[in-house]
């Protein structure tokens, strides 16, 4: 899959990928955690006043997850609660763009259930491919598919945003990256046919839409066509988790985000030999862990979006 | 600005996967009908076997993994240490992969 595959707004369009963060083997990439803590999460009188919304994303929860980059998965994610229920601005709601679970058992949902409710927000939910290998692939749709389509993809429409959760972790072929797939495909453009271009789009999937390093299957190989079918919108934003780090892209009208893990760091791509979990330092542990709050605000094209570590 | 295509990626897959079967540790000299999967790789990467040989996959990763072998065989997911076998009973050249991470790819030559 290649950008250049994509064809728009001439010149701007150009200028704009020539500027895009590709460079050598890997990607740069924006770290926003770096944003002075003062700045918050949208907490302040500011948020408050302004019209709009803002809701939070979480991530890669890998309930039951014990391996020594974090034995106490269970334990973060409670902190990553702690913190969302410790906001002074109540977020309309939460997205999980999955991986909830570590290796889709029963008893892990439940404690992904009974830790999460605890934000009491509404949650909307994508698989990981962690949360659907059970034996008979039936958890994750029975608990949070009702409504859905395919393994689990919807749309929906909150503070004049329209969301849209794909579900990329399905029917992965081999040799290959995340997969949407033609039905799901299909679905989607139908979903934003007929859509005014000035709603603002949020896409939401596990693997990240673009290809942040195939290497290690960072990457959908289909995602150049949903990001086809979103080319006219004026704000589009895809949020994804998957790689547990923080990444940004912005191309043309587009920010590419993914959040943090609350269980266990990964690598910078290309920067060990896999992207398995990255043991560091307990004393590091929690400033690679977190949560993302993001917030729209009538007028401005692009969604703001904050990342906050559950330290540091 | 150059993303990588398709066949860079196949390359280097392909490439890496050939590292560590190239490397030939003793303990997979010795038994020659397991193949190993560590960082996301399996290892050896090709595996030449007898028809009626067994293969014994097992995974020394801290994140599950599978073997899939479409229209042949597919195990369950193996977690940290988890192991699947498989009999090969018809001669031919199986290429399988993770369903999970399908960038991981592998292969059992039956003679």
């Amino acid at each position: 899959m290649s950008y250049h595959d994509y064809h728009e707004d001439g010149v701007s369009r150009r200028r704009v990928l020539e500027c895009m963060t590709w460079a050598g083997t890997g990607v740069l990439w924006t770290v926003t955690g770096g944003v002075p803590r003062s700045l918050g999460l949208i907490g302040s009188a500011e948020a408050a006043e302004a019209a709009g919304m803002s809701f939070l994303q979480i991530s890669d929860s890998h309930i039951g997850f014990d391996k020594p980059a974090n034995p106490n998965a269970k334990g973060t994610l409670e902190e990553a609660i702690e913190k969302i229920r410790a906001m002074p601005a109540k977020p309309s709601f939460m997205i999980h763009t999955g991986d909830i679970t570590h290796l889709s058992k029963a008893s892990e949902f439940d404690d992904a259930d009974r830790i999460i409710s605890q934000a009491k927000l509404d949650v909307h939910y994508v698989p990981g491919e962690h949360d659907i290998i059970d034996e008979e692939v039936k958890l994750y749709k029975e608990r949070y598919g009702r409504g859905t389509r395919g393994a689990g993809y919807y749309s929906f429409d909150a503070g004049g945003v329209h969301f849209v959760g794909l579900v990329n972790v399905v029917d992965l072929k081999g040799g290959g990256l995340g997969n949407l797939g033609n039905e799901q495909l299909e679905w989607l453009e139908n979903d934003l046919k007929g859509r005014s271009k000035s709603t603002p789009i949020v896409l939401f999937a596990h693997i990240p839409l673009w290809t942040v390093y195939p290497q290690w299957g960072w990457g959908t190989e289909d995602g150049a066509r949903a990001l086809d079918y979103v080319k006219g919108f004026g704000s589009v934003t895809v949020l994804n988790g998957h790689i547990h780090q923080v990444m940004q892209k912005i191309e043309g009208n587009v920010t590419f985000h993914t959040a943090r893990s609350t269980a266990f760091p990964q690598p910078a791509p290309g920067t060990a030999p896999s992207p398995g979990p990255m043991k560091v330092e307990d004393s590091r542990l929690r400033s690679l862990l977190g949560v993302a709050s993001i917030s729209f605000k009538q007028g401005d094209q692009r969604l703001a979006i904050i990342d906050t570590p559950l330290q540091g | 600005m150059r993303s990588i295509n398709r066949r860079d990626f196949g390359f280097a897959v392909v490439a890496a996967a050939l590292v560590p079967a190239g490397v030939g540790r003793a303990d997979e000299q010795a038994v020659p009908l397991a193949i190993h999967i560590d960082n996301f790789v399996f290892a050896p990467a090709q595996l030449t076997v007898k028809v009626g040989q067994t293969v014994t996959w097992t995974n020394r990763d801290d994140i599950p993994h599978t073997v899939v072998c479409v229209g042949k065989f597919r195990s369950k997911t193996m977690d940290t240490d988890g192991t699947f076998s498989f009999t090969f009973t018809v001669p031919g050249d199986y290429r399988y992969f993770c369903s999970l991470h399908p960038h991981m790819t592998g292969m059992v030559k039956v003679e």
